[in-house]
């Protein structure tokens, strides 16, 4: 099976060590992966502006760049649902790329059959669902399953846990108030849990957290999924 | 200031008020309850979605004939339709009728398309007295706002608000029980009730085959004024009109399910007719006003037709996490919320509207409980795209995306510009993005090398490759 590495743009700029922590997690498994360098934006950001010819450039060159991978494995819930549920409407149709694209918790659990990576993370954490992993993929069990199997790991549930975060995207600049008003209630909700890292599949998502919380210098840690799961 | 700008304003106001996320979040909380509650009954909701959702589906996509079906019911049975194509039209009519029948006072039952058309400052205009007769509209009236919520009106207030309000009105103790408001407010609606010359209403739904208009209440104003009333009048949007009489076994607790979490509304009256020799008492009138103002230009986008389905039910903006935070007079529509978000656009002005459809994270809980399976943000997704198509865009964004795709379209140049936007970053370039970013939040803190750039070293194919 040949595994290629969907590393979304702002993943590759801005967090890198969760393609990384994937990637670590996936060698273990004896995954051999590899990453298309050609690859650049799965073009959500222009698709979510309205821009739908400049998205339908970039999805179909996704399809070419990723032509030849069995499976195509991504560190975002979002993205992943943007080339899976949003690609097939941009292009007229679903194509082996597009139905093949799994964010990565989906792949290992759904795919793979695994649940426990062997990780060992030694705190508590509460997991945030990213909208488009939860609504657009219906991923609501598979992160914790895996969450459940790290060793040391305490996972609490929060009480908004499917409440957004406030990103969207576009929207977190084009309406910054409503989006950090969101953002606020997400984090009281996370400060809630007592919890001393917030998890998710979404790094955008964590991104929002993150930054709302530095501003406000609360003790919220945010972690992808991936590094929880790279954690020894 | 334009619709655009009025809205960011209010927008921003109401998301920066703490008190009003807390009222806004402590009645949705009591709603949430119910309808967990509610959902028990069910063996399987999900199906009855499904049928609910096949039932407007086929209304919708034969909303010809089923309209003139209804029409000739009505109209066999002794009832007038009269056809709206705009909002002037449909008041028109209404306030002409109330002239030449020398109506003075109007009651009036909960109806968001009365709100759609004005038709209470074209009452007003005319000299007649009209009345919210259900509570919460009756206490918007006496505030003179418009309704905060399309189900709940009075959703952004607390007992409290309407303690004070009544006290300065009708002089009821500060200390008066919700109760003890509630007999206020049913006292003088019941002298209302009795001297009203006309009943107007909306419907909620708009039965095809018996001509019969179904109307849901909570307080039983409804059916005060559709009885009481020499003269009714309902005015209802074209897409509330469903195939048959049956549909409503499963269309009524659907809707009180998502509603209120009800396993049916309190009062569920049906009228079809005006009174008939030898009856008593009723309406010796019945009017039906069928109004489009902007309907069928939805009816005719194939892709967005489905948000004809609504029952207005409110369920997706009690999920929204957008109007949880701004409620509903920010929106300034007759319809808030992502439904709202997604018909303004169609049944107004495109342009003027369009900035409500990306005032949405996109977040899809508003497509999670639609009870007619309404593909809400998806719609949102299509209004984007239509603005951007009708060149409602601003141009500079335009040119913005258009640069974004030129550099996403070649790796190197994505390389480079990836570079040369971390290092901006770093060093506190703040770009307009940044700056609106950072009205609220800090920047992320950028790593110095890319993931393709760490990829070279961990790459073990190229090695075992070369």
């Amino acid at each position: 099976m040949r595994v290629a590495l969907f590393i979304p743009c702002f993943v590759d700029q801005f967090c890198p060590q969760v393609a990384v922590a994937m990637v670590t997690v996936l060698r273990r498994l004896k995954i051999e992966v590899y990453h298309p360098t050609a690859q650049t934006c799965c073009g959500q950001p222009a698709f979510n502006t309205g821009y739908w010819d400049e998205a339908r450039k970039l999805a179909k060159r996704f399809g070419e760049v990723f032509a030849d991978a069995d499976a195509i494995v991504c560190p975002s819930g979002s993205c992943t649902a943007m080339v899976r549920n949003y690609h097939p409407e941009l292009l007229g149709k679903a194509t082996r790329v597009t139905a093949n694209t799994f964010e990565f918790s989906e792949f290992l659990v759904n795919k793979l059959g695994i649940t426990d990576v062997g990780a060992r993370f030694p705190a508590k954490v509460t997991y945030h669902d990213g909208c488009h992993a939860l609504r657009e993929l219906r991923l609501k069990e598979e992160p914790r399953m895996l969450l459940r199997n790290v060793q040391g790991l305490e996972l609490v549930e929060m009480d908004k846990a499917e409440t957004c975060c406030g990103f969207g995207g576009t929207f977190s600049v084009k309406f910054p108030m409503i989006s950090c008003a969101m953002d606020g209630v997400k984090v009281d909700s996370i400060q809630r849990t007592g919890a001393e890292y917030v998890v998710s599949a979404d790094p955008s998502c964590l991104m929002q957290i993150d930054g709302y919380a530095r501003r406000r210098k609360l003790p919220i840690k945010t972690v992808s999924l991936a590094e929880v799961l790279a954690a020894r | 200031m334009n619709a655009a700008q009025q809205f960011r304003r209010a927008a921003a106001k109401k998301a920066a008020d703490p008190r009003h996320r807390a009222v806004l979040e402590k009645n949705i909380a009591t709603y949430d309850d119910a309808v967990a509650r509610g959902r028990t009954r069910y063996a399987g909701w999900e199906n009855a979605r499904s049928t609910a959702a096949q039932i407007k589906w086929k209304a919708i996509n034969h909303l010809d004939s089923y309209l003139e079906q209804f029409e000739r019911a009505v109209v066999e049975n002794g009832g007038h339709v009269f056809w709206a194509e705009t909002a002037e039209d449909a008041r028109r009519y209404i306030v002409e009728l109330a002239q030449q029948r020398g109506v003075q006072k109007v009651v009036k039952s909960k109806s968001m398309v009365t709100e759609e058309i004005h038709l209470n400052a074209a009452f007003a205009a005319a000299g007649i007295e009209p009345v919210e007769t259900d509570l919460g509209e009756f206490i918007c009236q006496l505030r003179g706002e418009s309704p905060y919520h399309i189900l709940t009106p009075i959703m952004h207030l607390t007992k409290t608000d309407v303690a004070i309000l009544f006290h300065e009105r009708f002089g009821t103790p500060l200390t008066a029980t919700a109760g003890e408001l509630a007999g206020v407010a049913r006292e003088q609606l019941r002298k209302v009730f009795l001297s009203a010359d006309m009943g107007v209403t909306g419907a909620n739904f708009l039965v095809a085959d018996t001509g019969m208009v179904a109307l849901s209440t909570n307080e039983g104003n409804g059916r005060l004024s559709v009885s009481l009333p020499r003269i009714h009048v309902v005015v209802a949007g074209i897409e509330k009109v469903i195939p048959h009489f049956e549909d409503l076994a499963v269309l009524w607790p659907v809707l009180a399910q998502v509603g209120t979490g009800q396993g049916v509304t309190a009062y569920n009256t049906l009228v079809g007719a005006p009174r008939r020799d030898g009856e008593p008492d009723s309406p010796t009138e019945f009017h039906v006003v069928l109004l489009d103002n902007g309907r069928t230009r939805l009816l005719a986008d194939v892709e967005q037709r489905d948000a004809l389905h609504c029952i207005r039910c409110g369920a997706c903006l009690n999920a929204c996490p957008v109007y949880k935070n701004i409620g509903g007079h920010a929106y300034g529509t007759t319809y808030q919320g992502p439904i709202g978000s997604v018909i303004t656009p169609h049944l107004r002005d495109a342009c003027e509207w369009s900035h409500l459809s990306y005032a949405s994270s996109l977040c899809g809980a508003c497509t999670g409980v639609c009870p007619v399976r309404i593909d809400v943000h998806r719609h949102l997704l299509h209004n984007r795209r239509n603005a951007v198509r009708r060149k409602f865009d601003n141009p500079l964004q335009r040119l913005a995306f258009k640069a974004w795709c030129w550099v996403m379209q070649d790796a190197t140049r994505y390389r480079i510009t990836g570079k040369l936007a971390r290092l901006a970053i770093r060093f506190g370039l703040a770009a307009p993005l940044a700056k609106a970013w950072m009205q609220g939040r800090e920047l992320p803190e950028v790593p110095e090398q890319s993931f393709r750039e760490l990829w070279a070293g961990m790459d073990d194919n190229s090695r075992t490759r070369s």
